[in-house]
């Protein structure tokens, strides 16, 4: 029985293969093992798989191609960017199609004056910004993966940066979308004008992490470089402060261009590395940018200290210098290989909280940090809620492997119980999908199947991720928090 | 559950069950909004009330009953506002009906339009079921995002029972300016404007005359005035003209020929189209008062990269908005039809066949 499975997965993967190089040129259709295994993983390595077969179309007529097999073979598609995701979401399927967009990497146009580009999807965030500079533009969105990351994988998981608070995410900077369907017919969503017409498919398709449509070229908005930036670095002896003085700059009416934390273990971590002079005695710094003309950035930096003094800053220093000013974000964009030195493996969380709730879910993830026994720095965009604590372990065992993967788990649900959510820019994919079980109800995750089925009925792109089945929450078995509230929050939990 | 909630929900199962359309309204602010007005009235007005409004969070969760003007007078008293400026066209407007009908106003271009500003949504399907979207949040990717699918669908996948919106601080400094110039030196002045880190806010240019409203802080909007130039206008007058702009009872919406709102890139050049235009959104909106065919509007729309919708009165039987390709129009229809599978809720109000 068993002998006969595997000749039937051989022969199916042949025609496969077979079909798809009746347009692919040889090189771009990828079947033995060896060739097979770069792309076992993103940047959840934890989890492996080897995908039957890559293929890696030269454009959007090759990647159409790759669909219509797929779909008339009934073969699962897997659309993959940089693979530098931090959910699973490209990890493959054993006997499907691993649909790699890395070849199609030009920058089509830009426009200065109507300020857009207009790019493939495996043109790398950075590229953008860096082709748009000559015209004093940028591209707002930049996760600290952009010199890898692709504008498909931004636009897939609705990818946010530094400058996100003030500038917003991939979702607000994103004109349009073209991109194919499961059967591989050309859809535009959005448009260069605002506002297009019908249901707003575009802010629908991004963050849906490649399970709507395969993203095949992107029109983004372009935004002035600001004129100049500076950056206050504060320091707090105490972590619970640090998160107030964070609800105090929004409080005051400041949009901060960035804002985020760094906890002890964090700055201690990175300094090392990248020599940014933070202050190693406090409890955690914030770094709080402001940029614009130098007259409104002079006014805004002189708000920011006073906010931050009032709330209990025990030092400011702000960049004299734009080399300065890089310095300080240095070590934020460093913390993960930074952290990669200090432990042999880390797990990324990701949830996002109401920023008045900050302290308290610090203080939580320290007493999980006793629990499991396992040190958890934080580098976060607190500004806007979102989380990155990251918990050092060795994966080479496998009890830590485990405790880590509680460990995440409760702190996800601790974000879903103070009225957040599980996942801010990194995506459910596998990775968070049984705390998808948690955060939302059997109709509401019945709908995001509806939804799902409006564009793929057969369930071929990207199948097991982000959706739960209904079985899976069964197995879960962990009961749906109603919007930040225990059912029956008068009883004792633990 | 209210007893309110609990009269939507009845209502929609029973319509859902009989298969009789329903029509959702508030205020009935846009009834002229969209195609022909079926069903049986589903007024949203009972459910109302700000449910959470923390100024430090940037957030303000509301009933979708709730009067527009409550919520607007709620943030202006925190200094706070909806920084896409929702047009009310006349007293009585709900949020809900600001948010399904996913227009904003001149703002749009700087700031960003509905779907920008929606964080949740808690809302019933086409079934009747209570389903909550999103969150109160600014960054949320756990499942699709079904919330900012709300806005702009104009009721027809779900009656939006409350609605988390992102707002903002109001800007700190103010001015308008207004300067004389010809449409097609408007249109290149606007998009070289736009791609400078100036703090424009707003555009109109009309009848050979164009005006602009810098808005941020003191310091940056006095440094831009005097590389503008122009005539600054009064503040009071300047705040007039701008909710006219907004609430159309600025002149130029006044008269019999229907307007037209046309979108197109920014850079499009001036549209070769009988009758009186307004420009807005740094060149990216023109409205269109014409008895013109409109297959004309539509192709000149069409080629310049846009759409065109047209937006109050005329013959609706051209279709108020404009077609959609058909792997797109496919799409609609089943996302329709998955969410509300009677096909009872707004029916026809966006395009004719869902
Ligand atoms: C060190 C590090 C730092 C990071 N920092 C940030 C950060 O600051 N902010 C942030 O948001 N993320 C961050 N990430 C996560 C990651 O970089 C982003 O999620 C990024 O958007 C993924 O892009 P990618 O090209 O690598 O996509 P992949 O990992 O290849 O794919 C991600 C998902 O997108 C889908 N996909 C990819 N391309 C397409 C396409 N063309 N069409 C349809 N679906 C597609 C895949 O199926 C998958 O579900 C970080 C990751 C690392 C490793």
């Amino acid at each position: 029985m068993n002998v006969r499975m595997n000749d039937t997965a051989f022969l199916r993967k042949a025609e496969v293969v077979a079909r798809l190089r009746e347009r692919l040129p040889r090189e771009s259709v990828l079947f033995e093992e060896e060739d097979l295994r770069p792309w076992e993983c993103d940047g959840l390595s934890a989890y492996r798989m080897v995908p039957g077969v890559v293929a890696l179309p030269a454009g959007e007529e090759e990647a159409r191609h790759v669909l219509r097999v797929a779909h008339a073979l009934e073969v699962p598609v897997v659309a993959r960017g940089a693979g530098t995701g931090l959910s699973g979401g490209a990890y493959p399927i054993a006997d499907g199609v691993l649909l790699s967009l890395a070849k199609m990497k030009r920058i089509l146009s830009v426009d200065p004056a109507a300020r857009t580009a207009r790019v493939q999807p495996g043109v790398r965030n950075l590229a953008i910004s860096e082709a748009a500079a000559p015209y004093g533009l940028y591209y707002a969105p930049d996760p600290s993966s952009q010199i890898a990351c692709t504008i498909g994988g931004n636009v897939a998981e609705n990818a946010g940066g530094v400058h996100c608070l003030k500038y917003g995410l991939t979702v607000n900077n994103v004109l349009r979308v073209r991109g194919l369907t499961v059967e591989g017919e050309v859809v535009e969503l959005g448009a260069e004008a605002l506002d297009a017409p019908g249901y707003d498919l575009l802010a629908l398709v991004t963050g849906s992490e490649g399970m709507l449509a395969v993203v095949t070229e992107v029109t983004v908005k372009l935004v002035p470089k600001p004129e100049t930036a500076r950056v206050v670095m504060a320091s707090f002896d105490d972590l619970g402060r640090a998160g107030e003085a964070v609800a105090a700059v929004i409080a005051a009416g400041i949009i901060p261009a960035g804002l985020e934390m760094m906890d002890r273990p964090a700055t201690r971590a990175v300094e090392e590395f990248v020599h940014a002079g933070y202050d190693l005695e406090a409890a955690a710094i914030l770094l709080c940018e402001s940029d614009g003309t130098p007259e409104e950035v002079e006014e805004e930096i002189g708000r920011m200290t006073d906010v931050l003094t009032r709330a209990g800053a025990t030092a400011i220093r702000v960049s004299e210098s734009e080399a300065e000013r890089q310095r300080f974000w240095s070590g934020r964009k460093a913390a993960f290989p930074a952290v990669g030195r200090i432990s042999p493996d880390y797990y990324c969380m990701d949830g996002t909280i109401p920023r008045k709730r900050l302290g308290e879910v610090l203080a939580f993830i320290g007493a999980m940090e006793k629990k499991y026994g396992l040190r958890c720095p934080n580098v976060s965009p607190a500004g806007d809620g979102n989380l990155h604590p990251l918990i050092l372990f060795d994966g080479n065992d496998p009890d830590e492997l485990r405790r880590t993967e509680q460990f995440a788990s409760e702190v996800l649900q601790k974000c879903i119980e103070v009225g957040g959510t599980i996942t801010g820019e990194h995506g459910v994919g596998i990775e968070k999908i049984n705390e998808m079980c948690v955060q939302f109800s059997p109709e509401e995750l019945e709908t995001f199947r509806r939804v799902k089925r409006a564009f793929d009925p057969k369930g071929l792109l990207n199948p097991g991720k982000n959706i739960p089945t209904l079985h899976r929450c069964a197995e879960f078995g962990r009961m749906h928090v109603k919007r930040g509230a225990l059912p029956h929050p008068e009883l004792p939990r633990f | 559950m209210s007893d309110e909630l609990q009269r939507l929900a009845d209502s929609i199962r029973a319509a859902a069950a009989a298969r009789s359309p329903l029509r959702i309204r508030g205020g009935g602010t846009k009834d002229f909004y969209g195609q022909a007005l079926a069903g049986d009235l589903l007024d949203t007005r009972g459910y109302a009330g700000i449910v959470d409004y923390d100024p430090t969070e940037l957030y303000a969760t509301v009933r979708a009953g709730t009067p527009l003007a409550a919520l607007e007078a709620a943030l202006g008293e925190r200094g706070q506002m909806l920084a896409f400026e929702p047009p009310r066209f006349a007293p009585g407007g709900t949020v809900g009906g600001a948010v399904a009908s996913g227009l904003a106003g001149p703002r749009r271009q700087a700031a960003g339009g509905v779907r920008d500003f929606v964080l949740g949504v808690r809302m019933l399907d086409g079934r009747g079921d209570d389903l909550f979207f999103g969150g109160q949040v600014m960054k949320n990717v756990a499942g699709y995002d079904v919330s900012r699918l709300m806005a702009g669908a104009m009721g027809t996948l779900g009656l939006i029972l409350e609605v988390t919106l992102k707002v903002l601080p109001r800007p700190a400094a103010e001015a308008t300016l207004r300067l004389e110039m010809p449409e097609d030196r408007a249109l290149e002045t606007l998009n070289r404007w736009g791609g400078k880190p100036l703090p424009v806010s707003a555009s109109a240019w009309s009848g050979g005359e164009l005006t602009v409203r810098l808005s941020g802080a003191a310091a940056a909007v006095r440094a831009a005035r005097g590389k503008l130039g122009g005539e600054a206008m009064d503040a009071d007058a300047a705040a007039r003209f701008w909710e006219g702009i907004r609430d159309h009872r600025d002149p130029f919406f006044a008269g019999d020929e229907p307007p037209w709102r046309i979108s197109v890139p920014s850079t499009a050049a001036a549209l070769p189209l009988p009758g009186d235009q307004m420009i807005e959104w740094g060149g990216a909106l023109r409205w269109l008062r014409t008895q013109a065919d409109a297959r004309l509007v539509r192709d000149a729309a069409s080629k310049a990269g846009g759409h065109a919708t047209l937006f109050r009165g005329g013959d609706k039987s051209v279709g108020v908005f404009h077609p959609l390709a058909a792997a797109v129009a496919r799409l609609h229809r089943n996302l329709k039809a998955e969410l509300d599978p009677a096909g009872i809720l707004n029916r026809g109000r966006m395009y004719a066949d869902f």
